[in-house]
């Protein structure tokens, strides 16, 4: 298994990360480095075995159904590089 | 009264409930060490202002009586956990500026029982790093040296700002987190103790996400006493945390009899290591006879599955750092990059984020995006978690055997030379190989200082424990704490 600078790129696209094209083929030998490392995982036999979901086995509480919290407008736009109007704002999304 | 901040938190509860010592002083006396320490970068924002109103606090509710234990204890607070009002950046660029408008729940723990912030704590970047150089605040160093030699040595990460902050007496503990060895890890690089709880015992609530199955925050103090102290004011139910367990939190520190009589003490095999220097191969030897002369009965064990521990771990962890980290935005909080003309929301998200995230971190967001992507979620997320199923299955069946505890090597070296191993990133990922197998597991495991190595530097053992055994896990430690008596401290240079 061997990561191509497209494989690269598409990866730095899905996770929204801005690569530079010179950048591609660096990045690229990375993930081939640490894929390799990975790559033991192959030689574990896991046949029957369940994939973990949570490692402390524990239900999960369950509360009522009802406001806890809330009315917190301020505070929640407090650290927003660009809030307006009582809203956070971003470029425009819809064409 | 420079010493005070050498002071132990047993020492100091017991001398400000004498009426020996008050907070204010123990407060001062931290925030001058500090002062003086600004070459070690392991504070990165002071909060003396903060520290002197709960010191004060503090002196008076001693004064009525009825205090905890943790009252009037001056600490450093990692900048992993979000502290109301307070810089809470998890040392990136990308959360620049952020104060949040609320504090996580070991900290208001912590506050409500009258500790004393003295401010925030250099770390790697979102926790993610063995040496904490990935930093956006730059490199802590270890207060510890070669000898005379004065070449700068890494604390240890991620949670070296800690760890360096209580080997040179800035504080008199720390809060730490540990999702692969954070805590444990840096412990032993600067000769404290440091314990990582049960998965579940301290809230992660507040604390800002970097693997969530694997997170969990722990004590990192100057012996196994003050673990135990700091420890059971952190942990505790958080109806705000849906893992967090409702389990009632015992006295730990009324566990620490050292006595280990008739304990069963296992030694894996598998953590015989290829290339393991003969000093940590020796220590472990000594620490096996330490709790055999306390009592013990050594067994030898096996945990087959210990080899696919870190393979497992980089495709788990970064899986979840891709979706935890996908909130960073420049949208709600921190960073947002500036825009050109005709840029759309897309740009704005990929420029914040190649701005805001340091390479490592980009990288992990990176190969958690790859092992989660259609074609590959079967190859490697889903076979890593049955792999994780597997090494839980190996501690379980040890402990069915009747072994109480697990003695292993807390790390595969001393603290080596800042700027060493950045360059390879599995090489780096190594220096986790004995402790991120306890995370996968979700046990609790703690670090103790046991000895020294021939440059002078020291060297920790790690002691794994029973899921929820945390009280009998910190008795064997004290019980190895006795009979190591490692008292060493770095020799002040800074």
């Amino acid at each position: 298994m061997s990561i191509d600078t497209e494989t690269a790129a598409r990866v730095a696209k899905l996770a929204r990360i801005k690569v530079e094209e010179d950048a591609l083929p660096a990045l690229a030998q990375e993930f081939n480095t640490i894929l390799g490392f990975i790559e033991q995982l192959q030689e574990v036999d896991v046949d029957g075995v369940e994939p973990m979901v949570s490692v402390t086995p524990m239900r999960l509480k369950r509360r009522q159904d009802g406001v806890t919290d809330g009315d917190q407008q301020d505070a929640v736009l407090s650290n927003a590089p660009d809030a307006r109007e009582g809203f956070f704002a971003v470029p425009k999304v819809v064409e | 009264m420079a010493d005070l901040s050498k002071m132990k938190i047993s020492e100091a509860r017991d001398a400000m409930r004498a009426g020996d010592v008050s907070s204010v002083d123990l407060t001062e006396a931290c925030l001058g060490a500090i002062e003086g320490a600004g070459v070690l970068n392991a504070f990165v924002h002071n909060t003396p202002e903060i520290a002197m109103d709960q010191a004060k606090a503090a002196d008076a509710r001693i004064k009525a009586g009825d205090a905890p234990a943790m009252c009037g204890i001056p600490l450093g607070i990692k900048d992993l956990f979000c502290t109301k009002g307070v810089a809470s950046q998890a040392a990136s660029n990308i959360l620049g500026g952020f104060k949040p408008e609320y504090e996580s729940t070991v900290t208001t723990q912590l506050f409500d029982a009258g500790a004393v912030m003295l401010g925030k704590l250099n770390m790697d970047e979102f926790a993610m790093g063995s040496s904490n150089e990935t930093s956006c605040y730059g490199d802590v160093i270890n207060p510890w040296r070669r000898g005379n030699d004065e070449a700068k040595l890494t604390p240890g990460g991620s949670s070296g700002g800690s760890a360096a902050a209580v080997a040179a007496d800035l504080c008199l503990g720390a809060t730490g987190t540990d999702t692969g060895g954070s805590i444990r890890q840096p412990a032993a690089f600067a000769g404290i103790t440091g314990i990582k709880p049960t998965y579940g015992r301290c809230s992660r609530w507040g604390i800002v996400a970097f693997a969530s199955s694997l997170d969990q925050a722990g004590p990192m103090t100057k012996d196994v006493r003050d673990a135990a102290i700091m420890l059971e004011a952190m942990c505790g139910h958080d109806a705000k945390d849906s893992t967090s367990v409702d389990l009632a939190v015992p006295d730990f520190e009324a566990m620490l009899t050292g006595d280990v009589r008739g304990k069963t003490i296992g030694i894996p095999r598998e953590y015989r290591m290829d290339g393991m220097p003969d000093e940590i191969e020796a220590l472990w030897a000594e620490g096996r006879k330490m709790l055999e002369d306390a009592g013990a009965k050594i067994v030898d064990i096996s945990l087959p599955h210990t080899k696919y521990a870190l393979p497992a771990y980089y495709v788990i962890a970064p899986a979840e750092a891709s979706s935890n980290l996908a909130r960073y935005d420049g949208v709600r909080y921190g960073h947002r990059a500036s825009l050109a003309q005709g840029d759309g929301i897309t740009e704005m998200y990929e420029k914040t984020r190649a701005e805001g995230f340091g390479p490592e971190v980009q990288r992990r967001v990176m190969v958690g995006t790859y092992v989660l992507s259609a074609g590959f979620y079967d190859a490697y997320y889903n076979r890593a978690r049955k792999v994780r199923t597997l090494i839980k299955k190996d501690f379980e069946d040890v402990f069915a055997q009747g072994v109480d505890a697990i003695l292993t090597p807390a790390t595969p070296s001393s603290a080596f030379e800042l700027g060493m191993e950045m360059d390879d990133p599995v090489q780096m990922y190594l220096n986790d190989v004995f402790t991120v197998t306890v995370n996968l597991a979700g046990l609790p495991g703690i670090a103790v200082p046991a000895g020294m190595d021939k440059q002078g530097l020291p060297l920790g053992l790690q002691l794994i424990g029973r899921p929820w055994e945390e009280g009998d896990l910190l008795n064997t430690a004290y019980a190895l704490e006795q009979a190591a008596g490692f008292v060493a401290k770095p020799a002040k240079w800074w």
